[in-house]
């Protein structure tokens, strides 16, 4: 690769990202521009944003390389994306959130919640676990784009963050939400098309659809055998019911991940960002083909490459990795695609990275900003706008402070952390502010914080994965999970926190007062 | 089918593929409907505008 080539297509790309970011900052004016993307966007750029704020750089490289180890059970995450992600997501929980929103006058959605409730304390419950746990997600994406950047041209590690921080930094600060939807659109559009393109290559190489498949199953006798006792049958085939990679993949991946995403306020203050049901009608459709070629294309690619080094080396993907999952698809790339592909790749990789990280660092920001520090000192007038930009450069040296002083080990788990505390802490509120008129402010409050709690257990004592990075459980109990049964190290922390927080939330709701007919009218007033 | 016998993995296909044609066919049959017509939702984002001019003018 070029290395003078590669620099002149990312300093055209960032060009057009910085006119992207500038026409974000010349729209806004307002808080509701700042917060809210002024509630006008584009079918196609919210949409668009959505799914390229939802897949980040480990979505295409982490999974598309498990996929390479572990074969295509991955593509139930694909259809729980499609399915649960767009579908139910848009139609059931978006629009009627959109709508809510707007009755309520809510900026971000702990200010949606606490204005369903009438409860300033649900802001800023929301808002803290919102800013504190999402810092560690968004180390993950940091500090695995800094490599990418350390890596493709070869500059110090430190320069690669401080480079790439400061960018994103500054279309996110000045241009508000518009800022980061607009570079949103076009990174999710530079992803899409280099995604396309390398499902439609793979094939072709491979000997077209069904030649390909059928080469990847008759390769079945060769998985090796630490992988066949987890469960490996074969890259076209389930994983063996209730072996331990079969635990991982329907109860990490595919329930984790695929449900989970739900909960994730910087997609859920998206719904809010339209001004009407029409948009959010049209993003069904688009949004729907992004996330099956983002990820069902990468999913199916990943498994494929097995054929592809097998043909050419006669070894498997991850022993022509050299045993590291994340390095099969770059190598992939590398060794079987064009070289005017390579850069568009690396230019969707940038791009995956950049629109996780903008849309982390504006929530984080505003979290902070206007749901909590507002919150707290009440009396004071504070400008949104400008709390909330100050509070997106605070988020983002928090982040960076983590990236550089936790474990490599913590740091890996960031993003099953983030999920499973905010489907455990989230999901069960969001789903009955939505549709359950009984639920209570004082249920509301108690299954966040349970929860929570439940969500923090389960990671500090309960799955491996977790509570052996952190060592909390070690240092207690001397051993580094309580669980000590199969499958309970293995199984997803939401699996365990999430019915405790819906169990909470139905009990106290049935003994604590209901919430006023006055302020459900205000609520529910245009949704039918 | 297309060179994948297990079932677990055609299932996963399957679905993905009728989620994304229900994706379509919702978008494409409700494409231009939808549009927000009631006056006190225009009426809203005026108070929204105006209460967030009233507060710059106070700081």
């Amino acid at each position: 690769m070029n290395t003078f080539t590669l620099g002149l297509v990312v300093v055209i790309y960032l060009l057009v990202i910085a006119y992207l970011g500038y026409r974000g900052y010349s729209q806004t004016k307002s808080a509701k521009d700042y917060l809210l993307a002024g509630r006008d966007i584009h079918p196609f750029v919210m949409a668009m944003s959505y799914g390229a704020t939802f897949i980040s750089t480990s979505a295409i490289i982490g999974f598309g390389g498990i996929a390479g180890v572990y074969g295509m059970g991955l593509i139930w995450l694909t259809a729980l994306n499609i399915i649960v992600g767009v579908f139910i997501a848009f139609i059931f929980f978006g629009r009627v959130t959109r709508k809510m929103g707007h009755n309520l006058d809510a900026h971000t959605f702990p200010e949606f919640l606490g204005n369903r409730f009438q409860s300033k304390k649900i802001q800023i419950i929301s808002g803290a676990v919102i800013f504190v746990s999402m810092p560690l997600y968004a180390a993950v994406v940091l500090i695995g784009g800094a490599r990418f950047i350390e890596s493709i041209f070869e500059i110090d590690f430190s320069l690669a963050l401080t480079f790439f921080s400061i960018i994103i930094a500054a279309y996110v600060i000045a241009g508000g939400l518009k800022g980061v939807m607009y570079t949103d659109a076009l990174q999710g559009s530079i992803m899409f098309l280099s995604l396309f393109f390398l499902l439609i290559v793979t094939y072709q190489k491979l000997g077209g659809v069904s030649g390909a498949h059928q080469a990847l199953t008759n390769m079945v006798d060769l998985v090796p055998e630490n992988l066949k006792s987890a469960g490996h049958e074969g890259w076209t085939v389930f994983p063996k019911m209730n072996s331990a990679w079969w635990w991982a993949l329907t109860t990490n991946i595919i329930l984790g991940v695929g449900v989970g995403v739900l909960a994730q306020p910087q997609l859920i203050v998206r719904f809010m960002t339209v001004k009407s049901n029409r948009e959010l009608n049209r993003a069904v459709l688009i949004g729907g083909i992004f996330i099956f070629v983002a990820t069902g294309f990468i999913f199916t690619v990943g498994a494929l490459t097995n054929v592809y080094f097998h043909n050419e080396s006669g070894q498997l993907a991850i022993q022509f990795a050299k045993g590291n999952v994340d390095l099969i698809i770059p190598e992939y790339i590398n060794s079987a695609m064009p070289e005017w592909f390579v850069y568009l790749f690396m230019l969707a990789l940038l791009s995956a990275g950049m629109s996780t990280l903008s849309s982390q660092f504006h929530a984080m920001g505003t979290s902070l900003g206007r749901d909590f520090i507002e919150n707290v000192f009440p009396k004071k007038k504070f400008n949104s706008m400008m709390l909330s930009k100050i509070s997106i450069i605070v988020a983002i040296i928090i982040s960076i402070i983590i990236g550089y002083k936790l474990p490599g080990s913590i740091i890996a788990r960031g993003t099953a952390i983030f999920f499973g505390i905010c489907a455990a802490s989230f999901l069960p509120v969001y789903f009955a502010a939505l549709y359950w008129k009984r639920v209570t402010k004082t249920a509301a409050i108690w299954s966040i914080i349970t929860g929570l709690l439940a969500s923090a257990f389960a990671l500090a004592f309960m799955h491996a994965k977790e509570s052996e990075p952190l060592g909390i459980c070690q240092a207690l109990f001397g051993k580094p999970t309580l669980a000590t049964e199969f499958p309970w190290m293995i199984i997803d922390p939401m699996v365990i926190a999430m019915p405790v927080s819906i169990v909470v939330l139905i009990a106290v709701s049935l003994f604590t007062q209901k919430t006023s007919d006055e302020h459900l009218a205000t609520c529910y007033h245009g949704i039918k | 089918m297309l060179g994948i016998n297990d079932p677990g993995i055609i299932l996963g296909y399957l679905l993905s593929v009728v989620g994304l044609i229900a994706c379509v066919v919702y978008g494409a049959l409700n494409w231009n409907k939808g549009m927000e017509t009631s006056t006190d939702e225009i009426q809203r984002d005026l108070d929204w505008e105006e209460k967030d001019e009233h507060l710059k003018e106070e700081i």
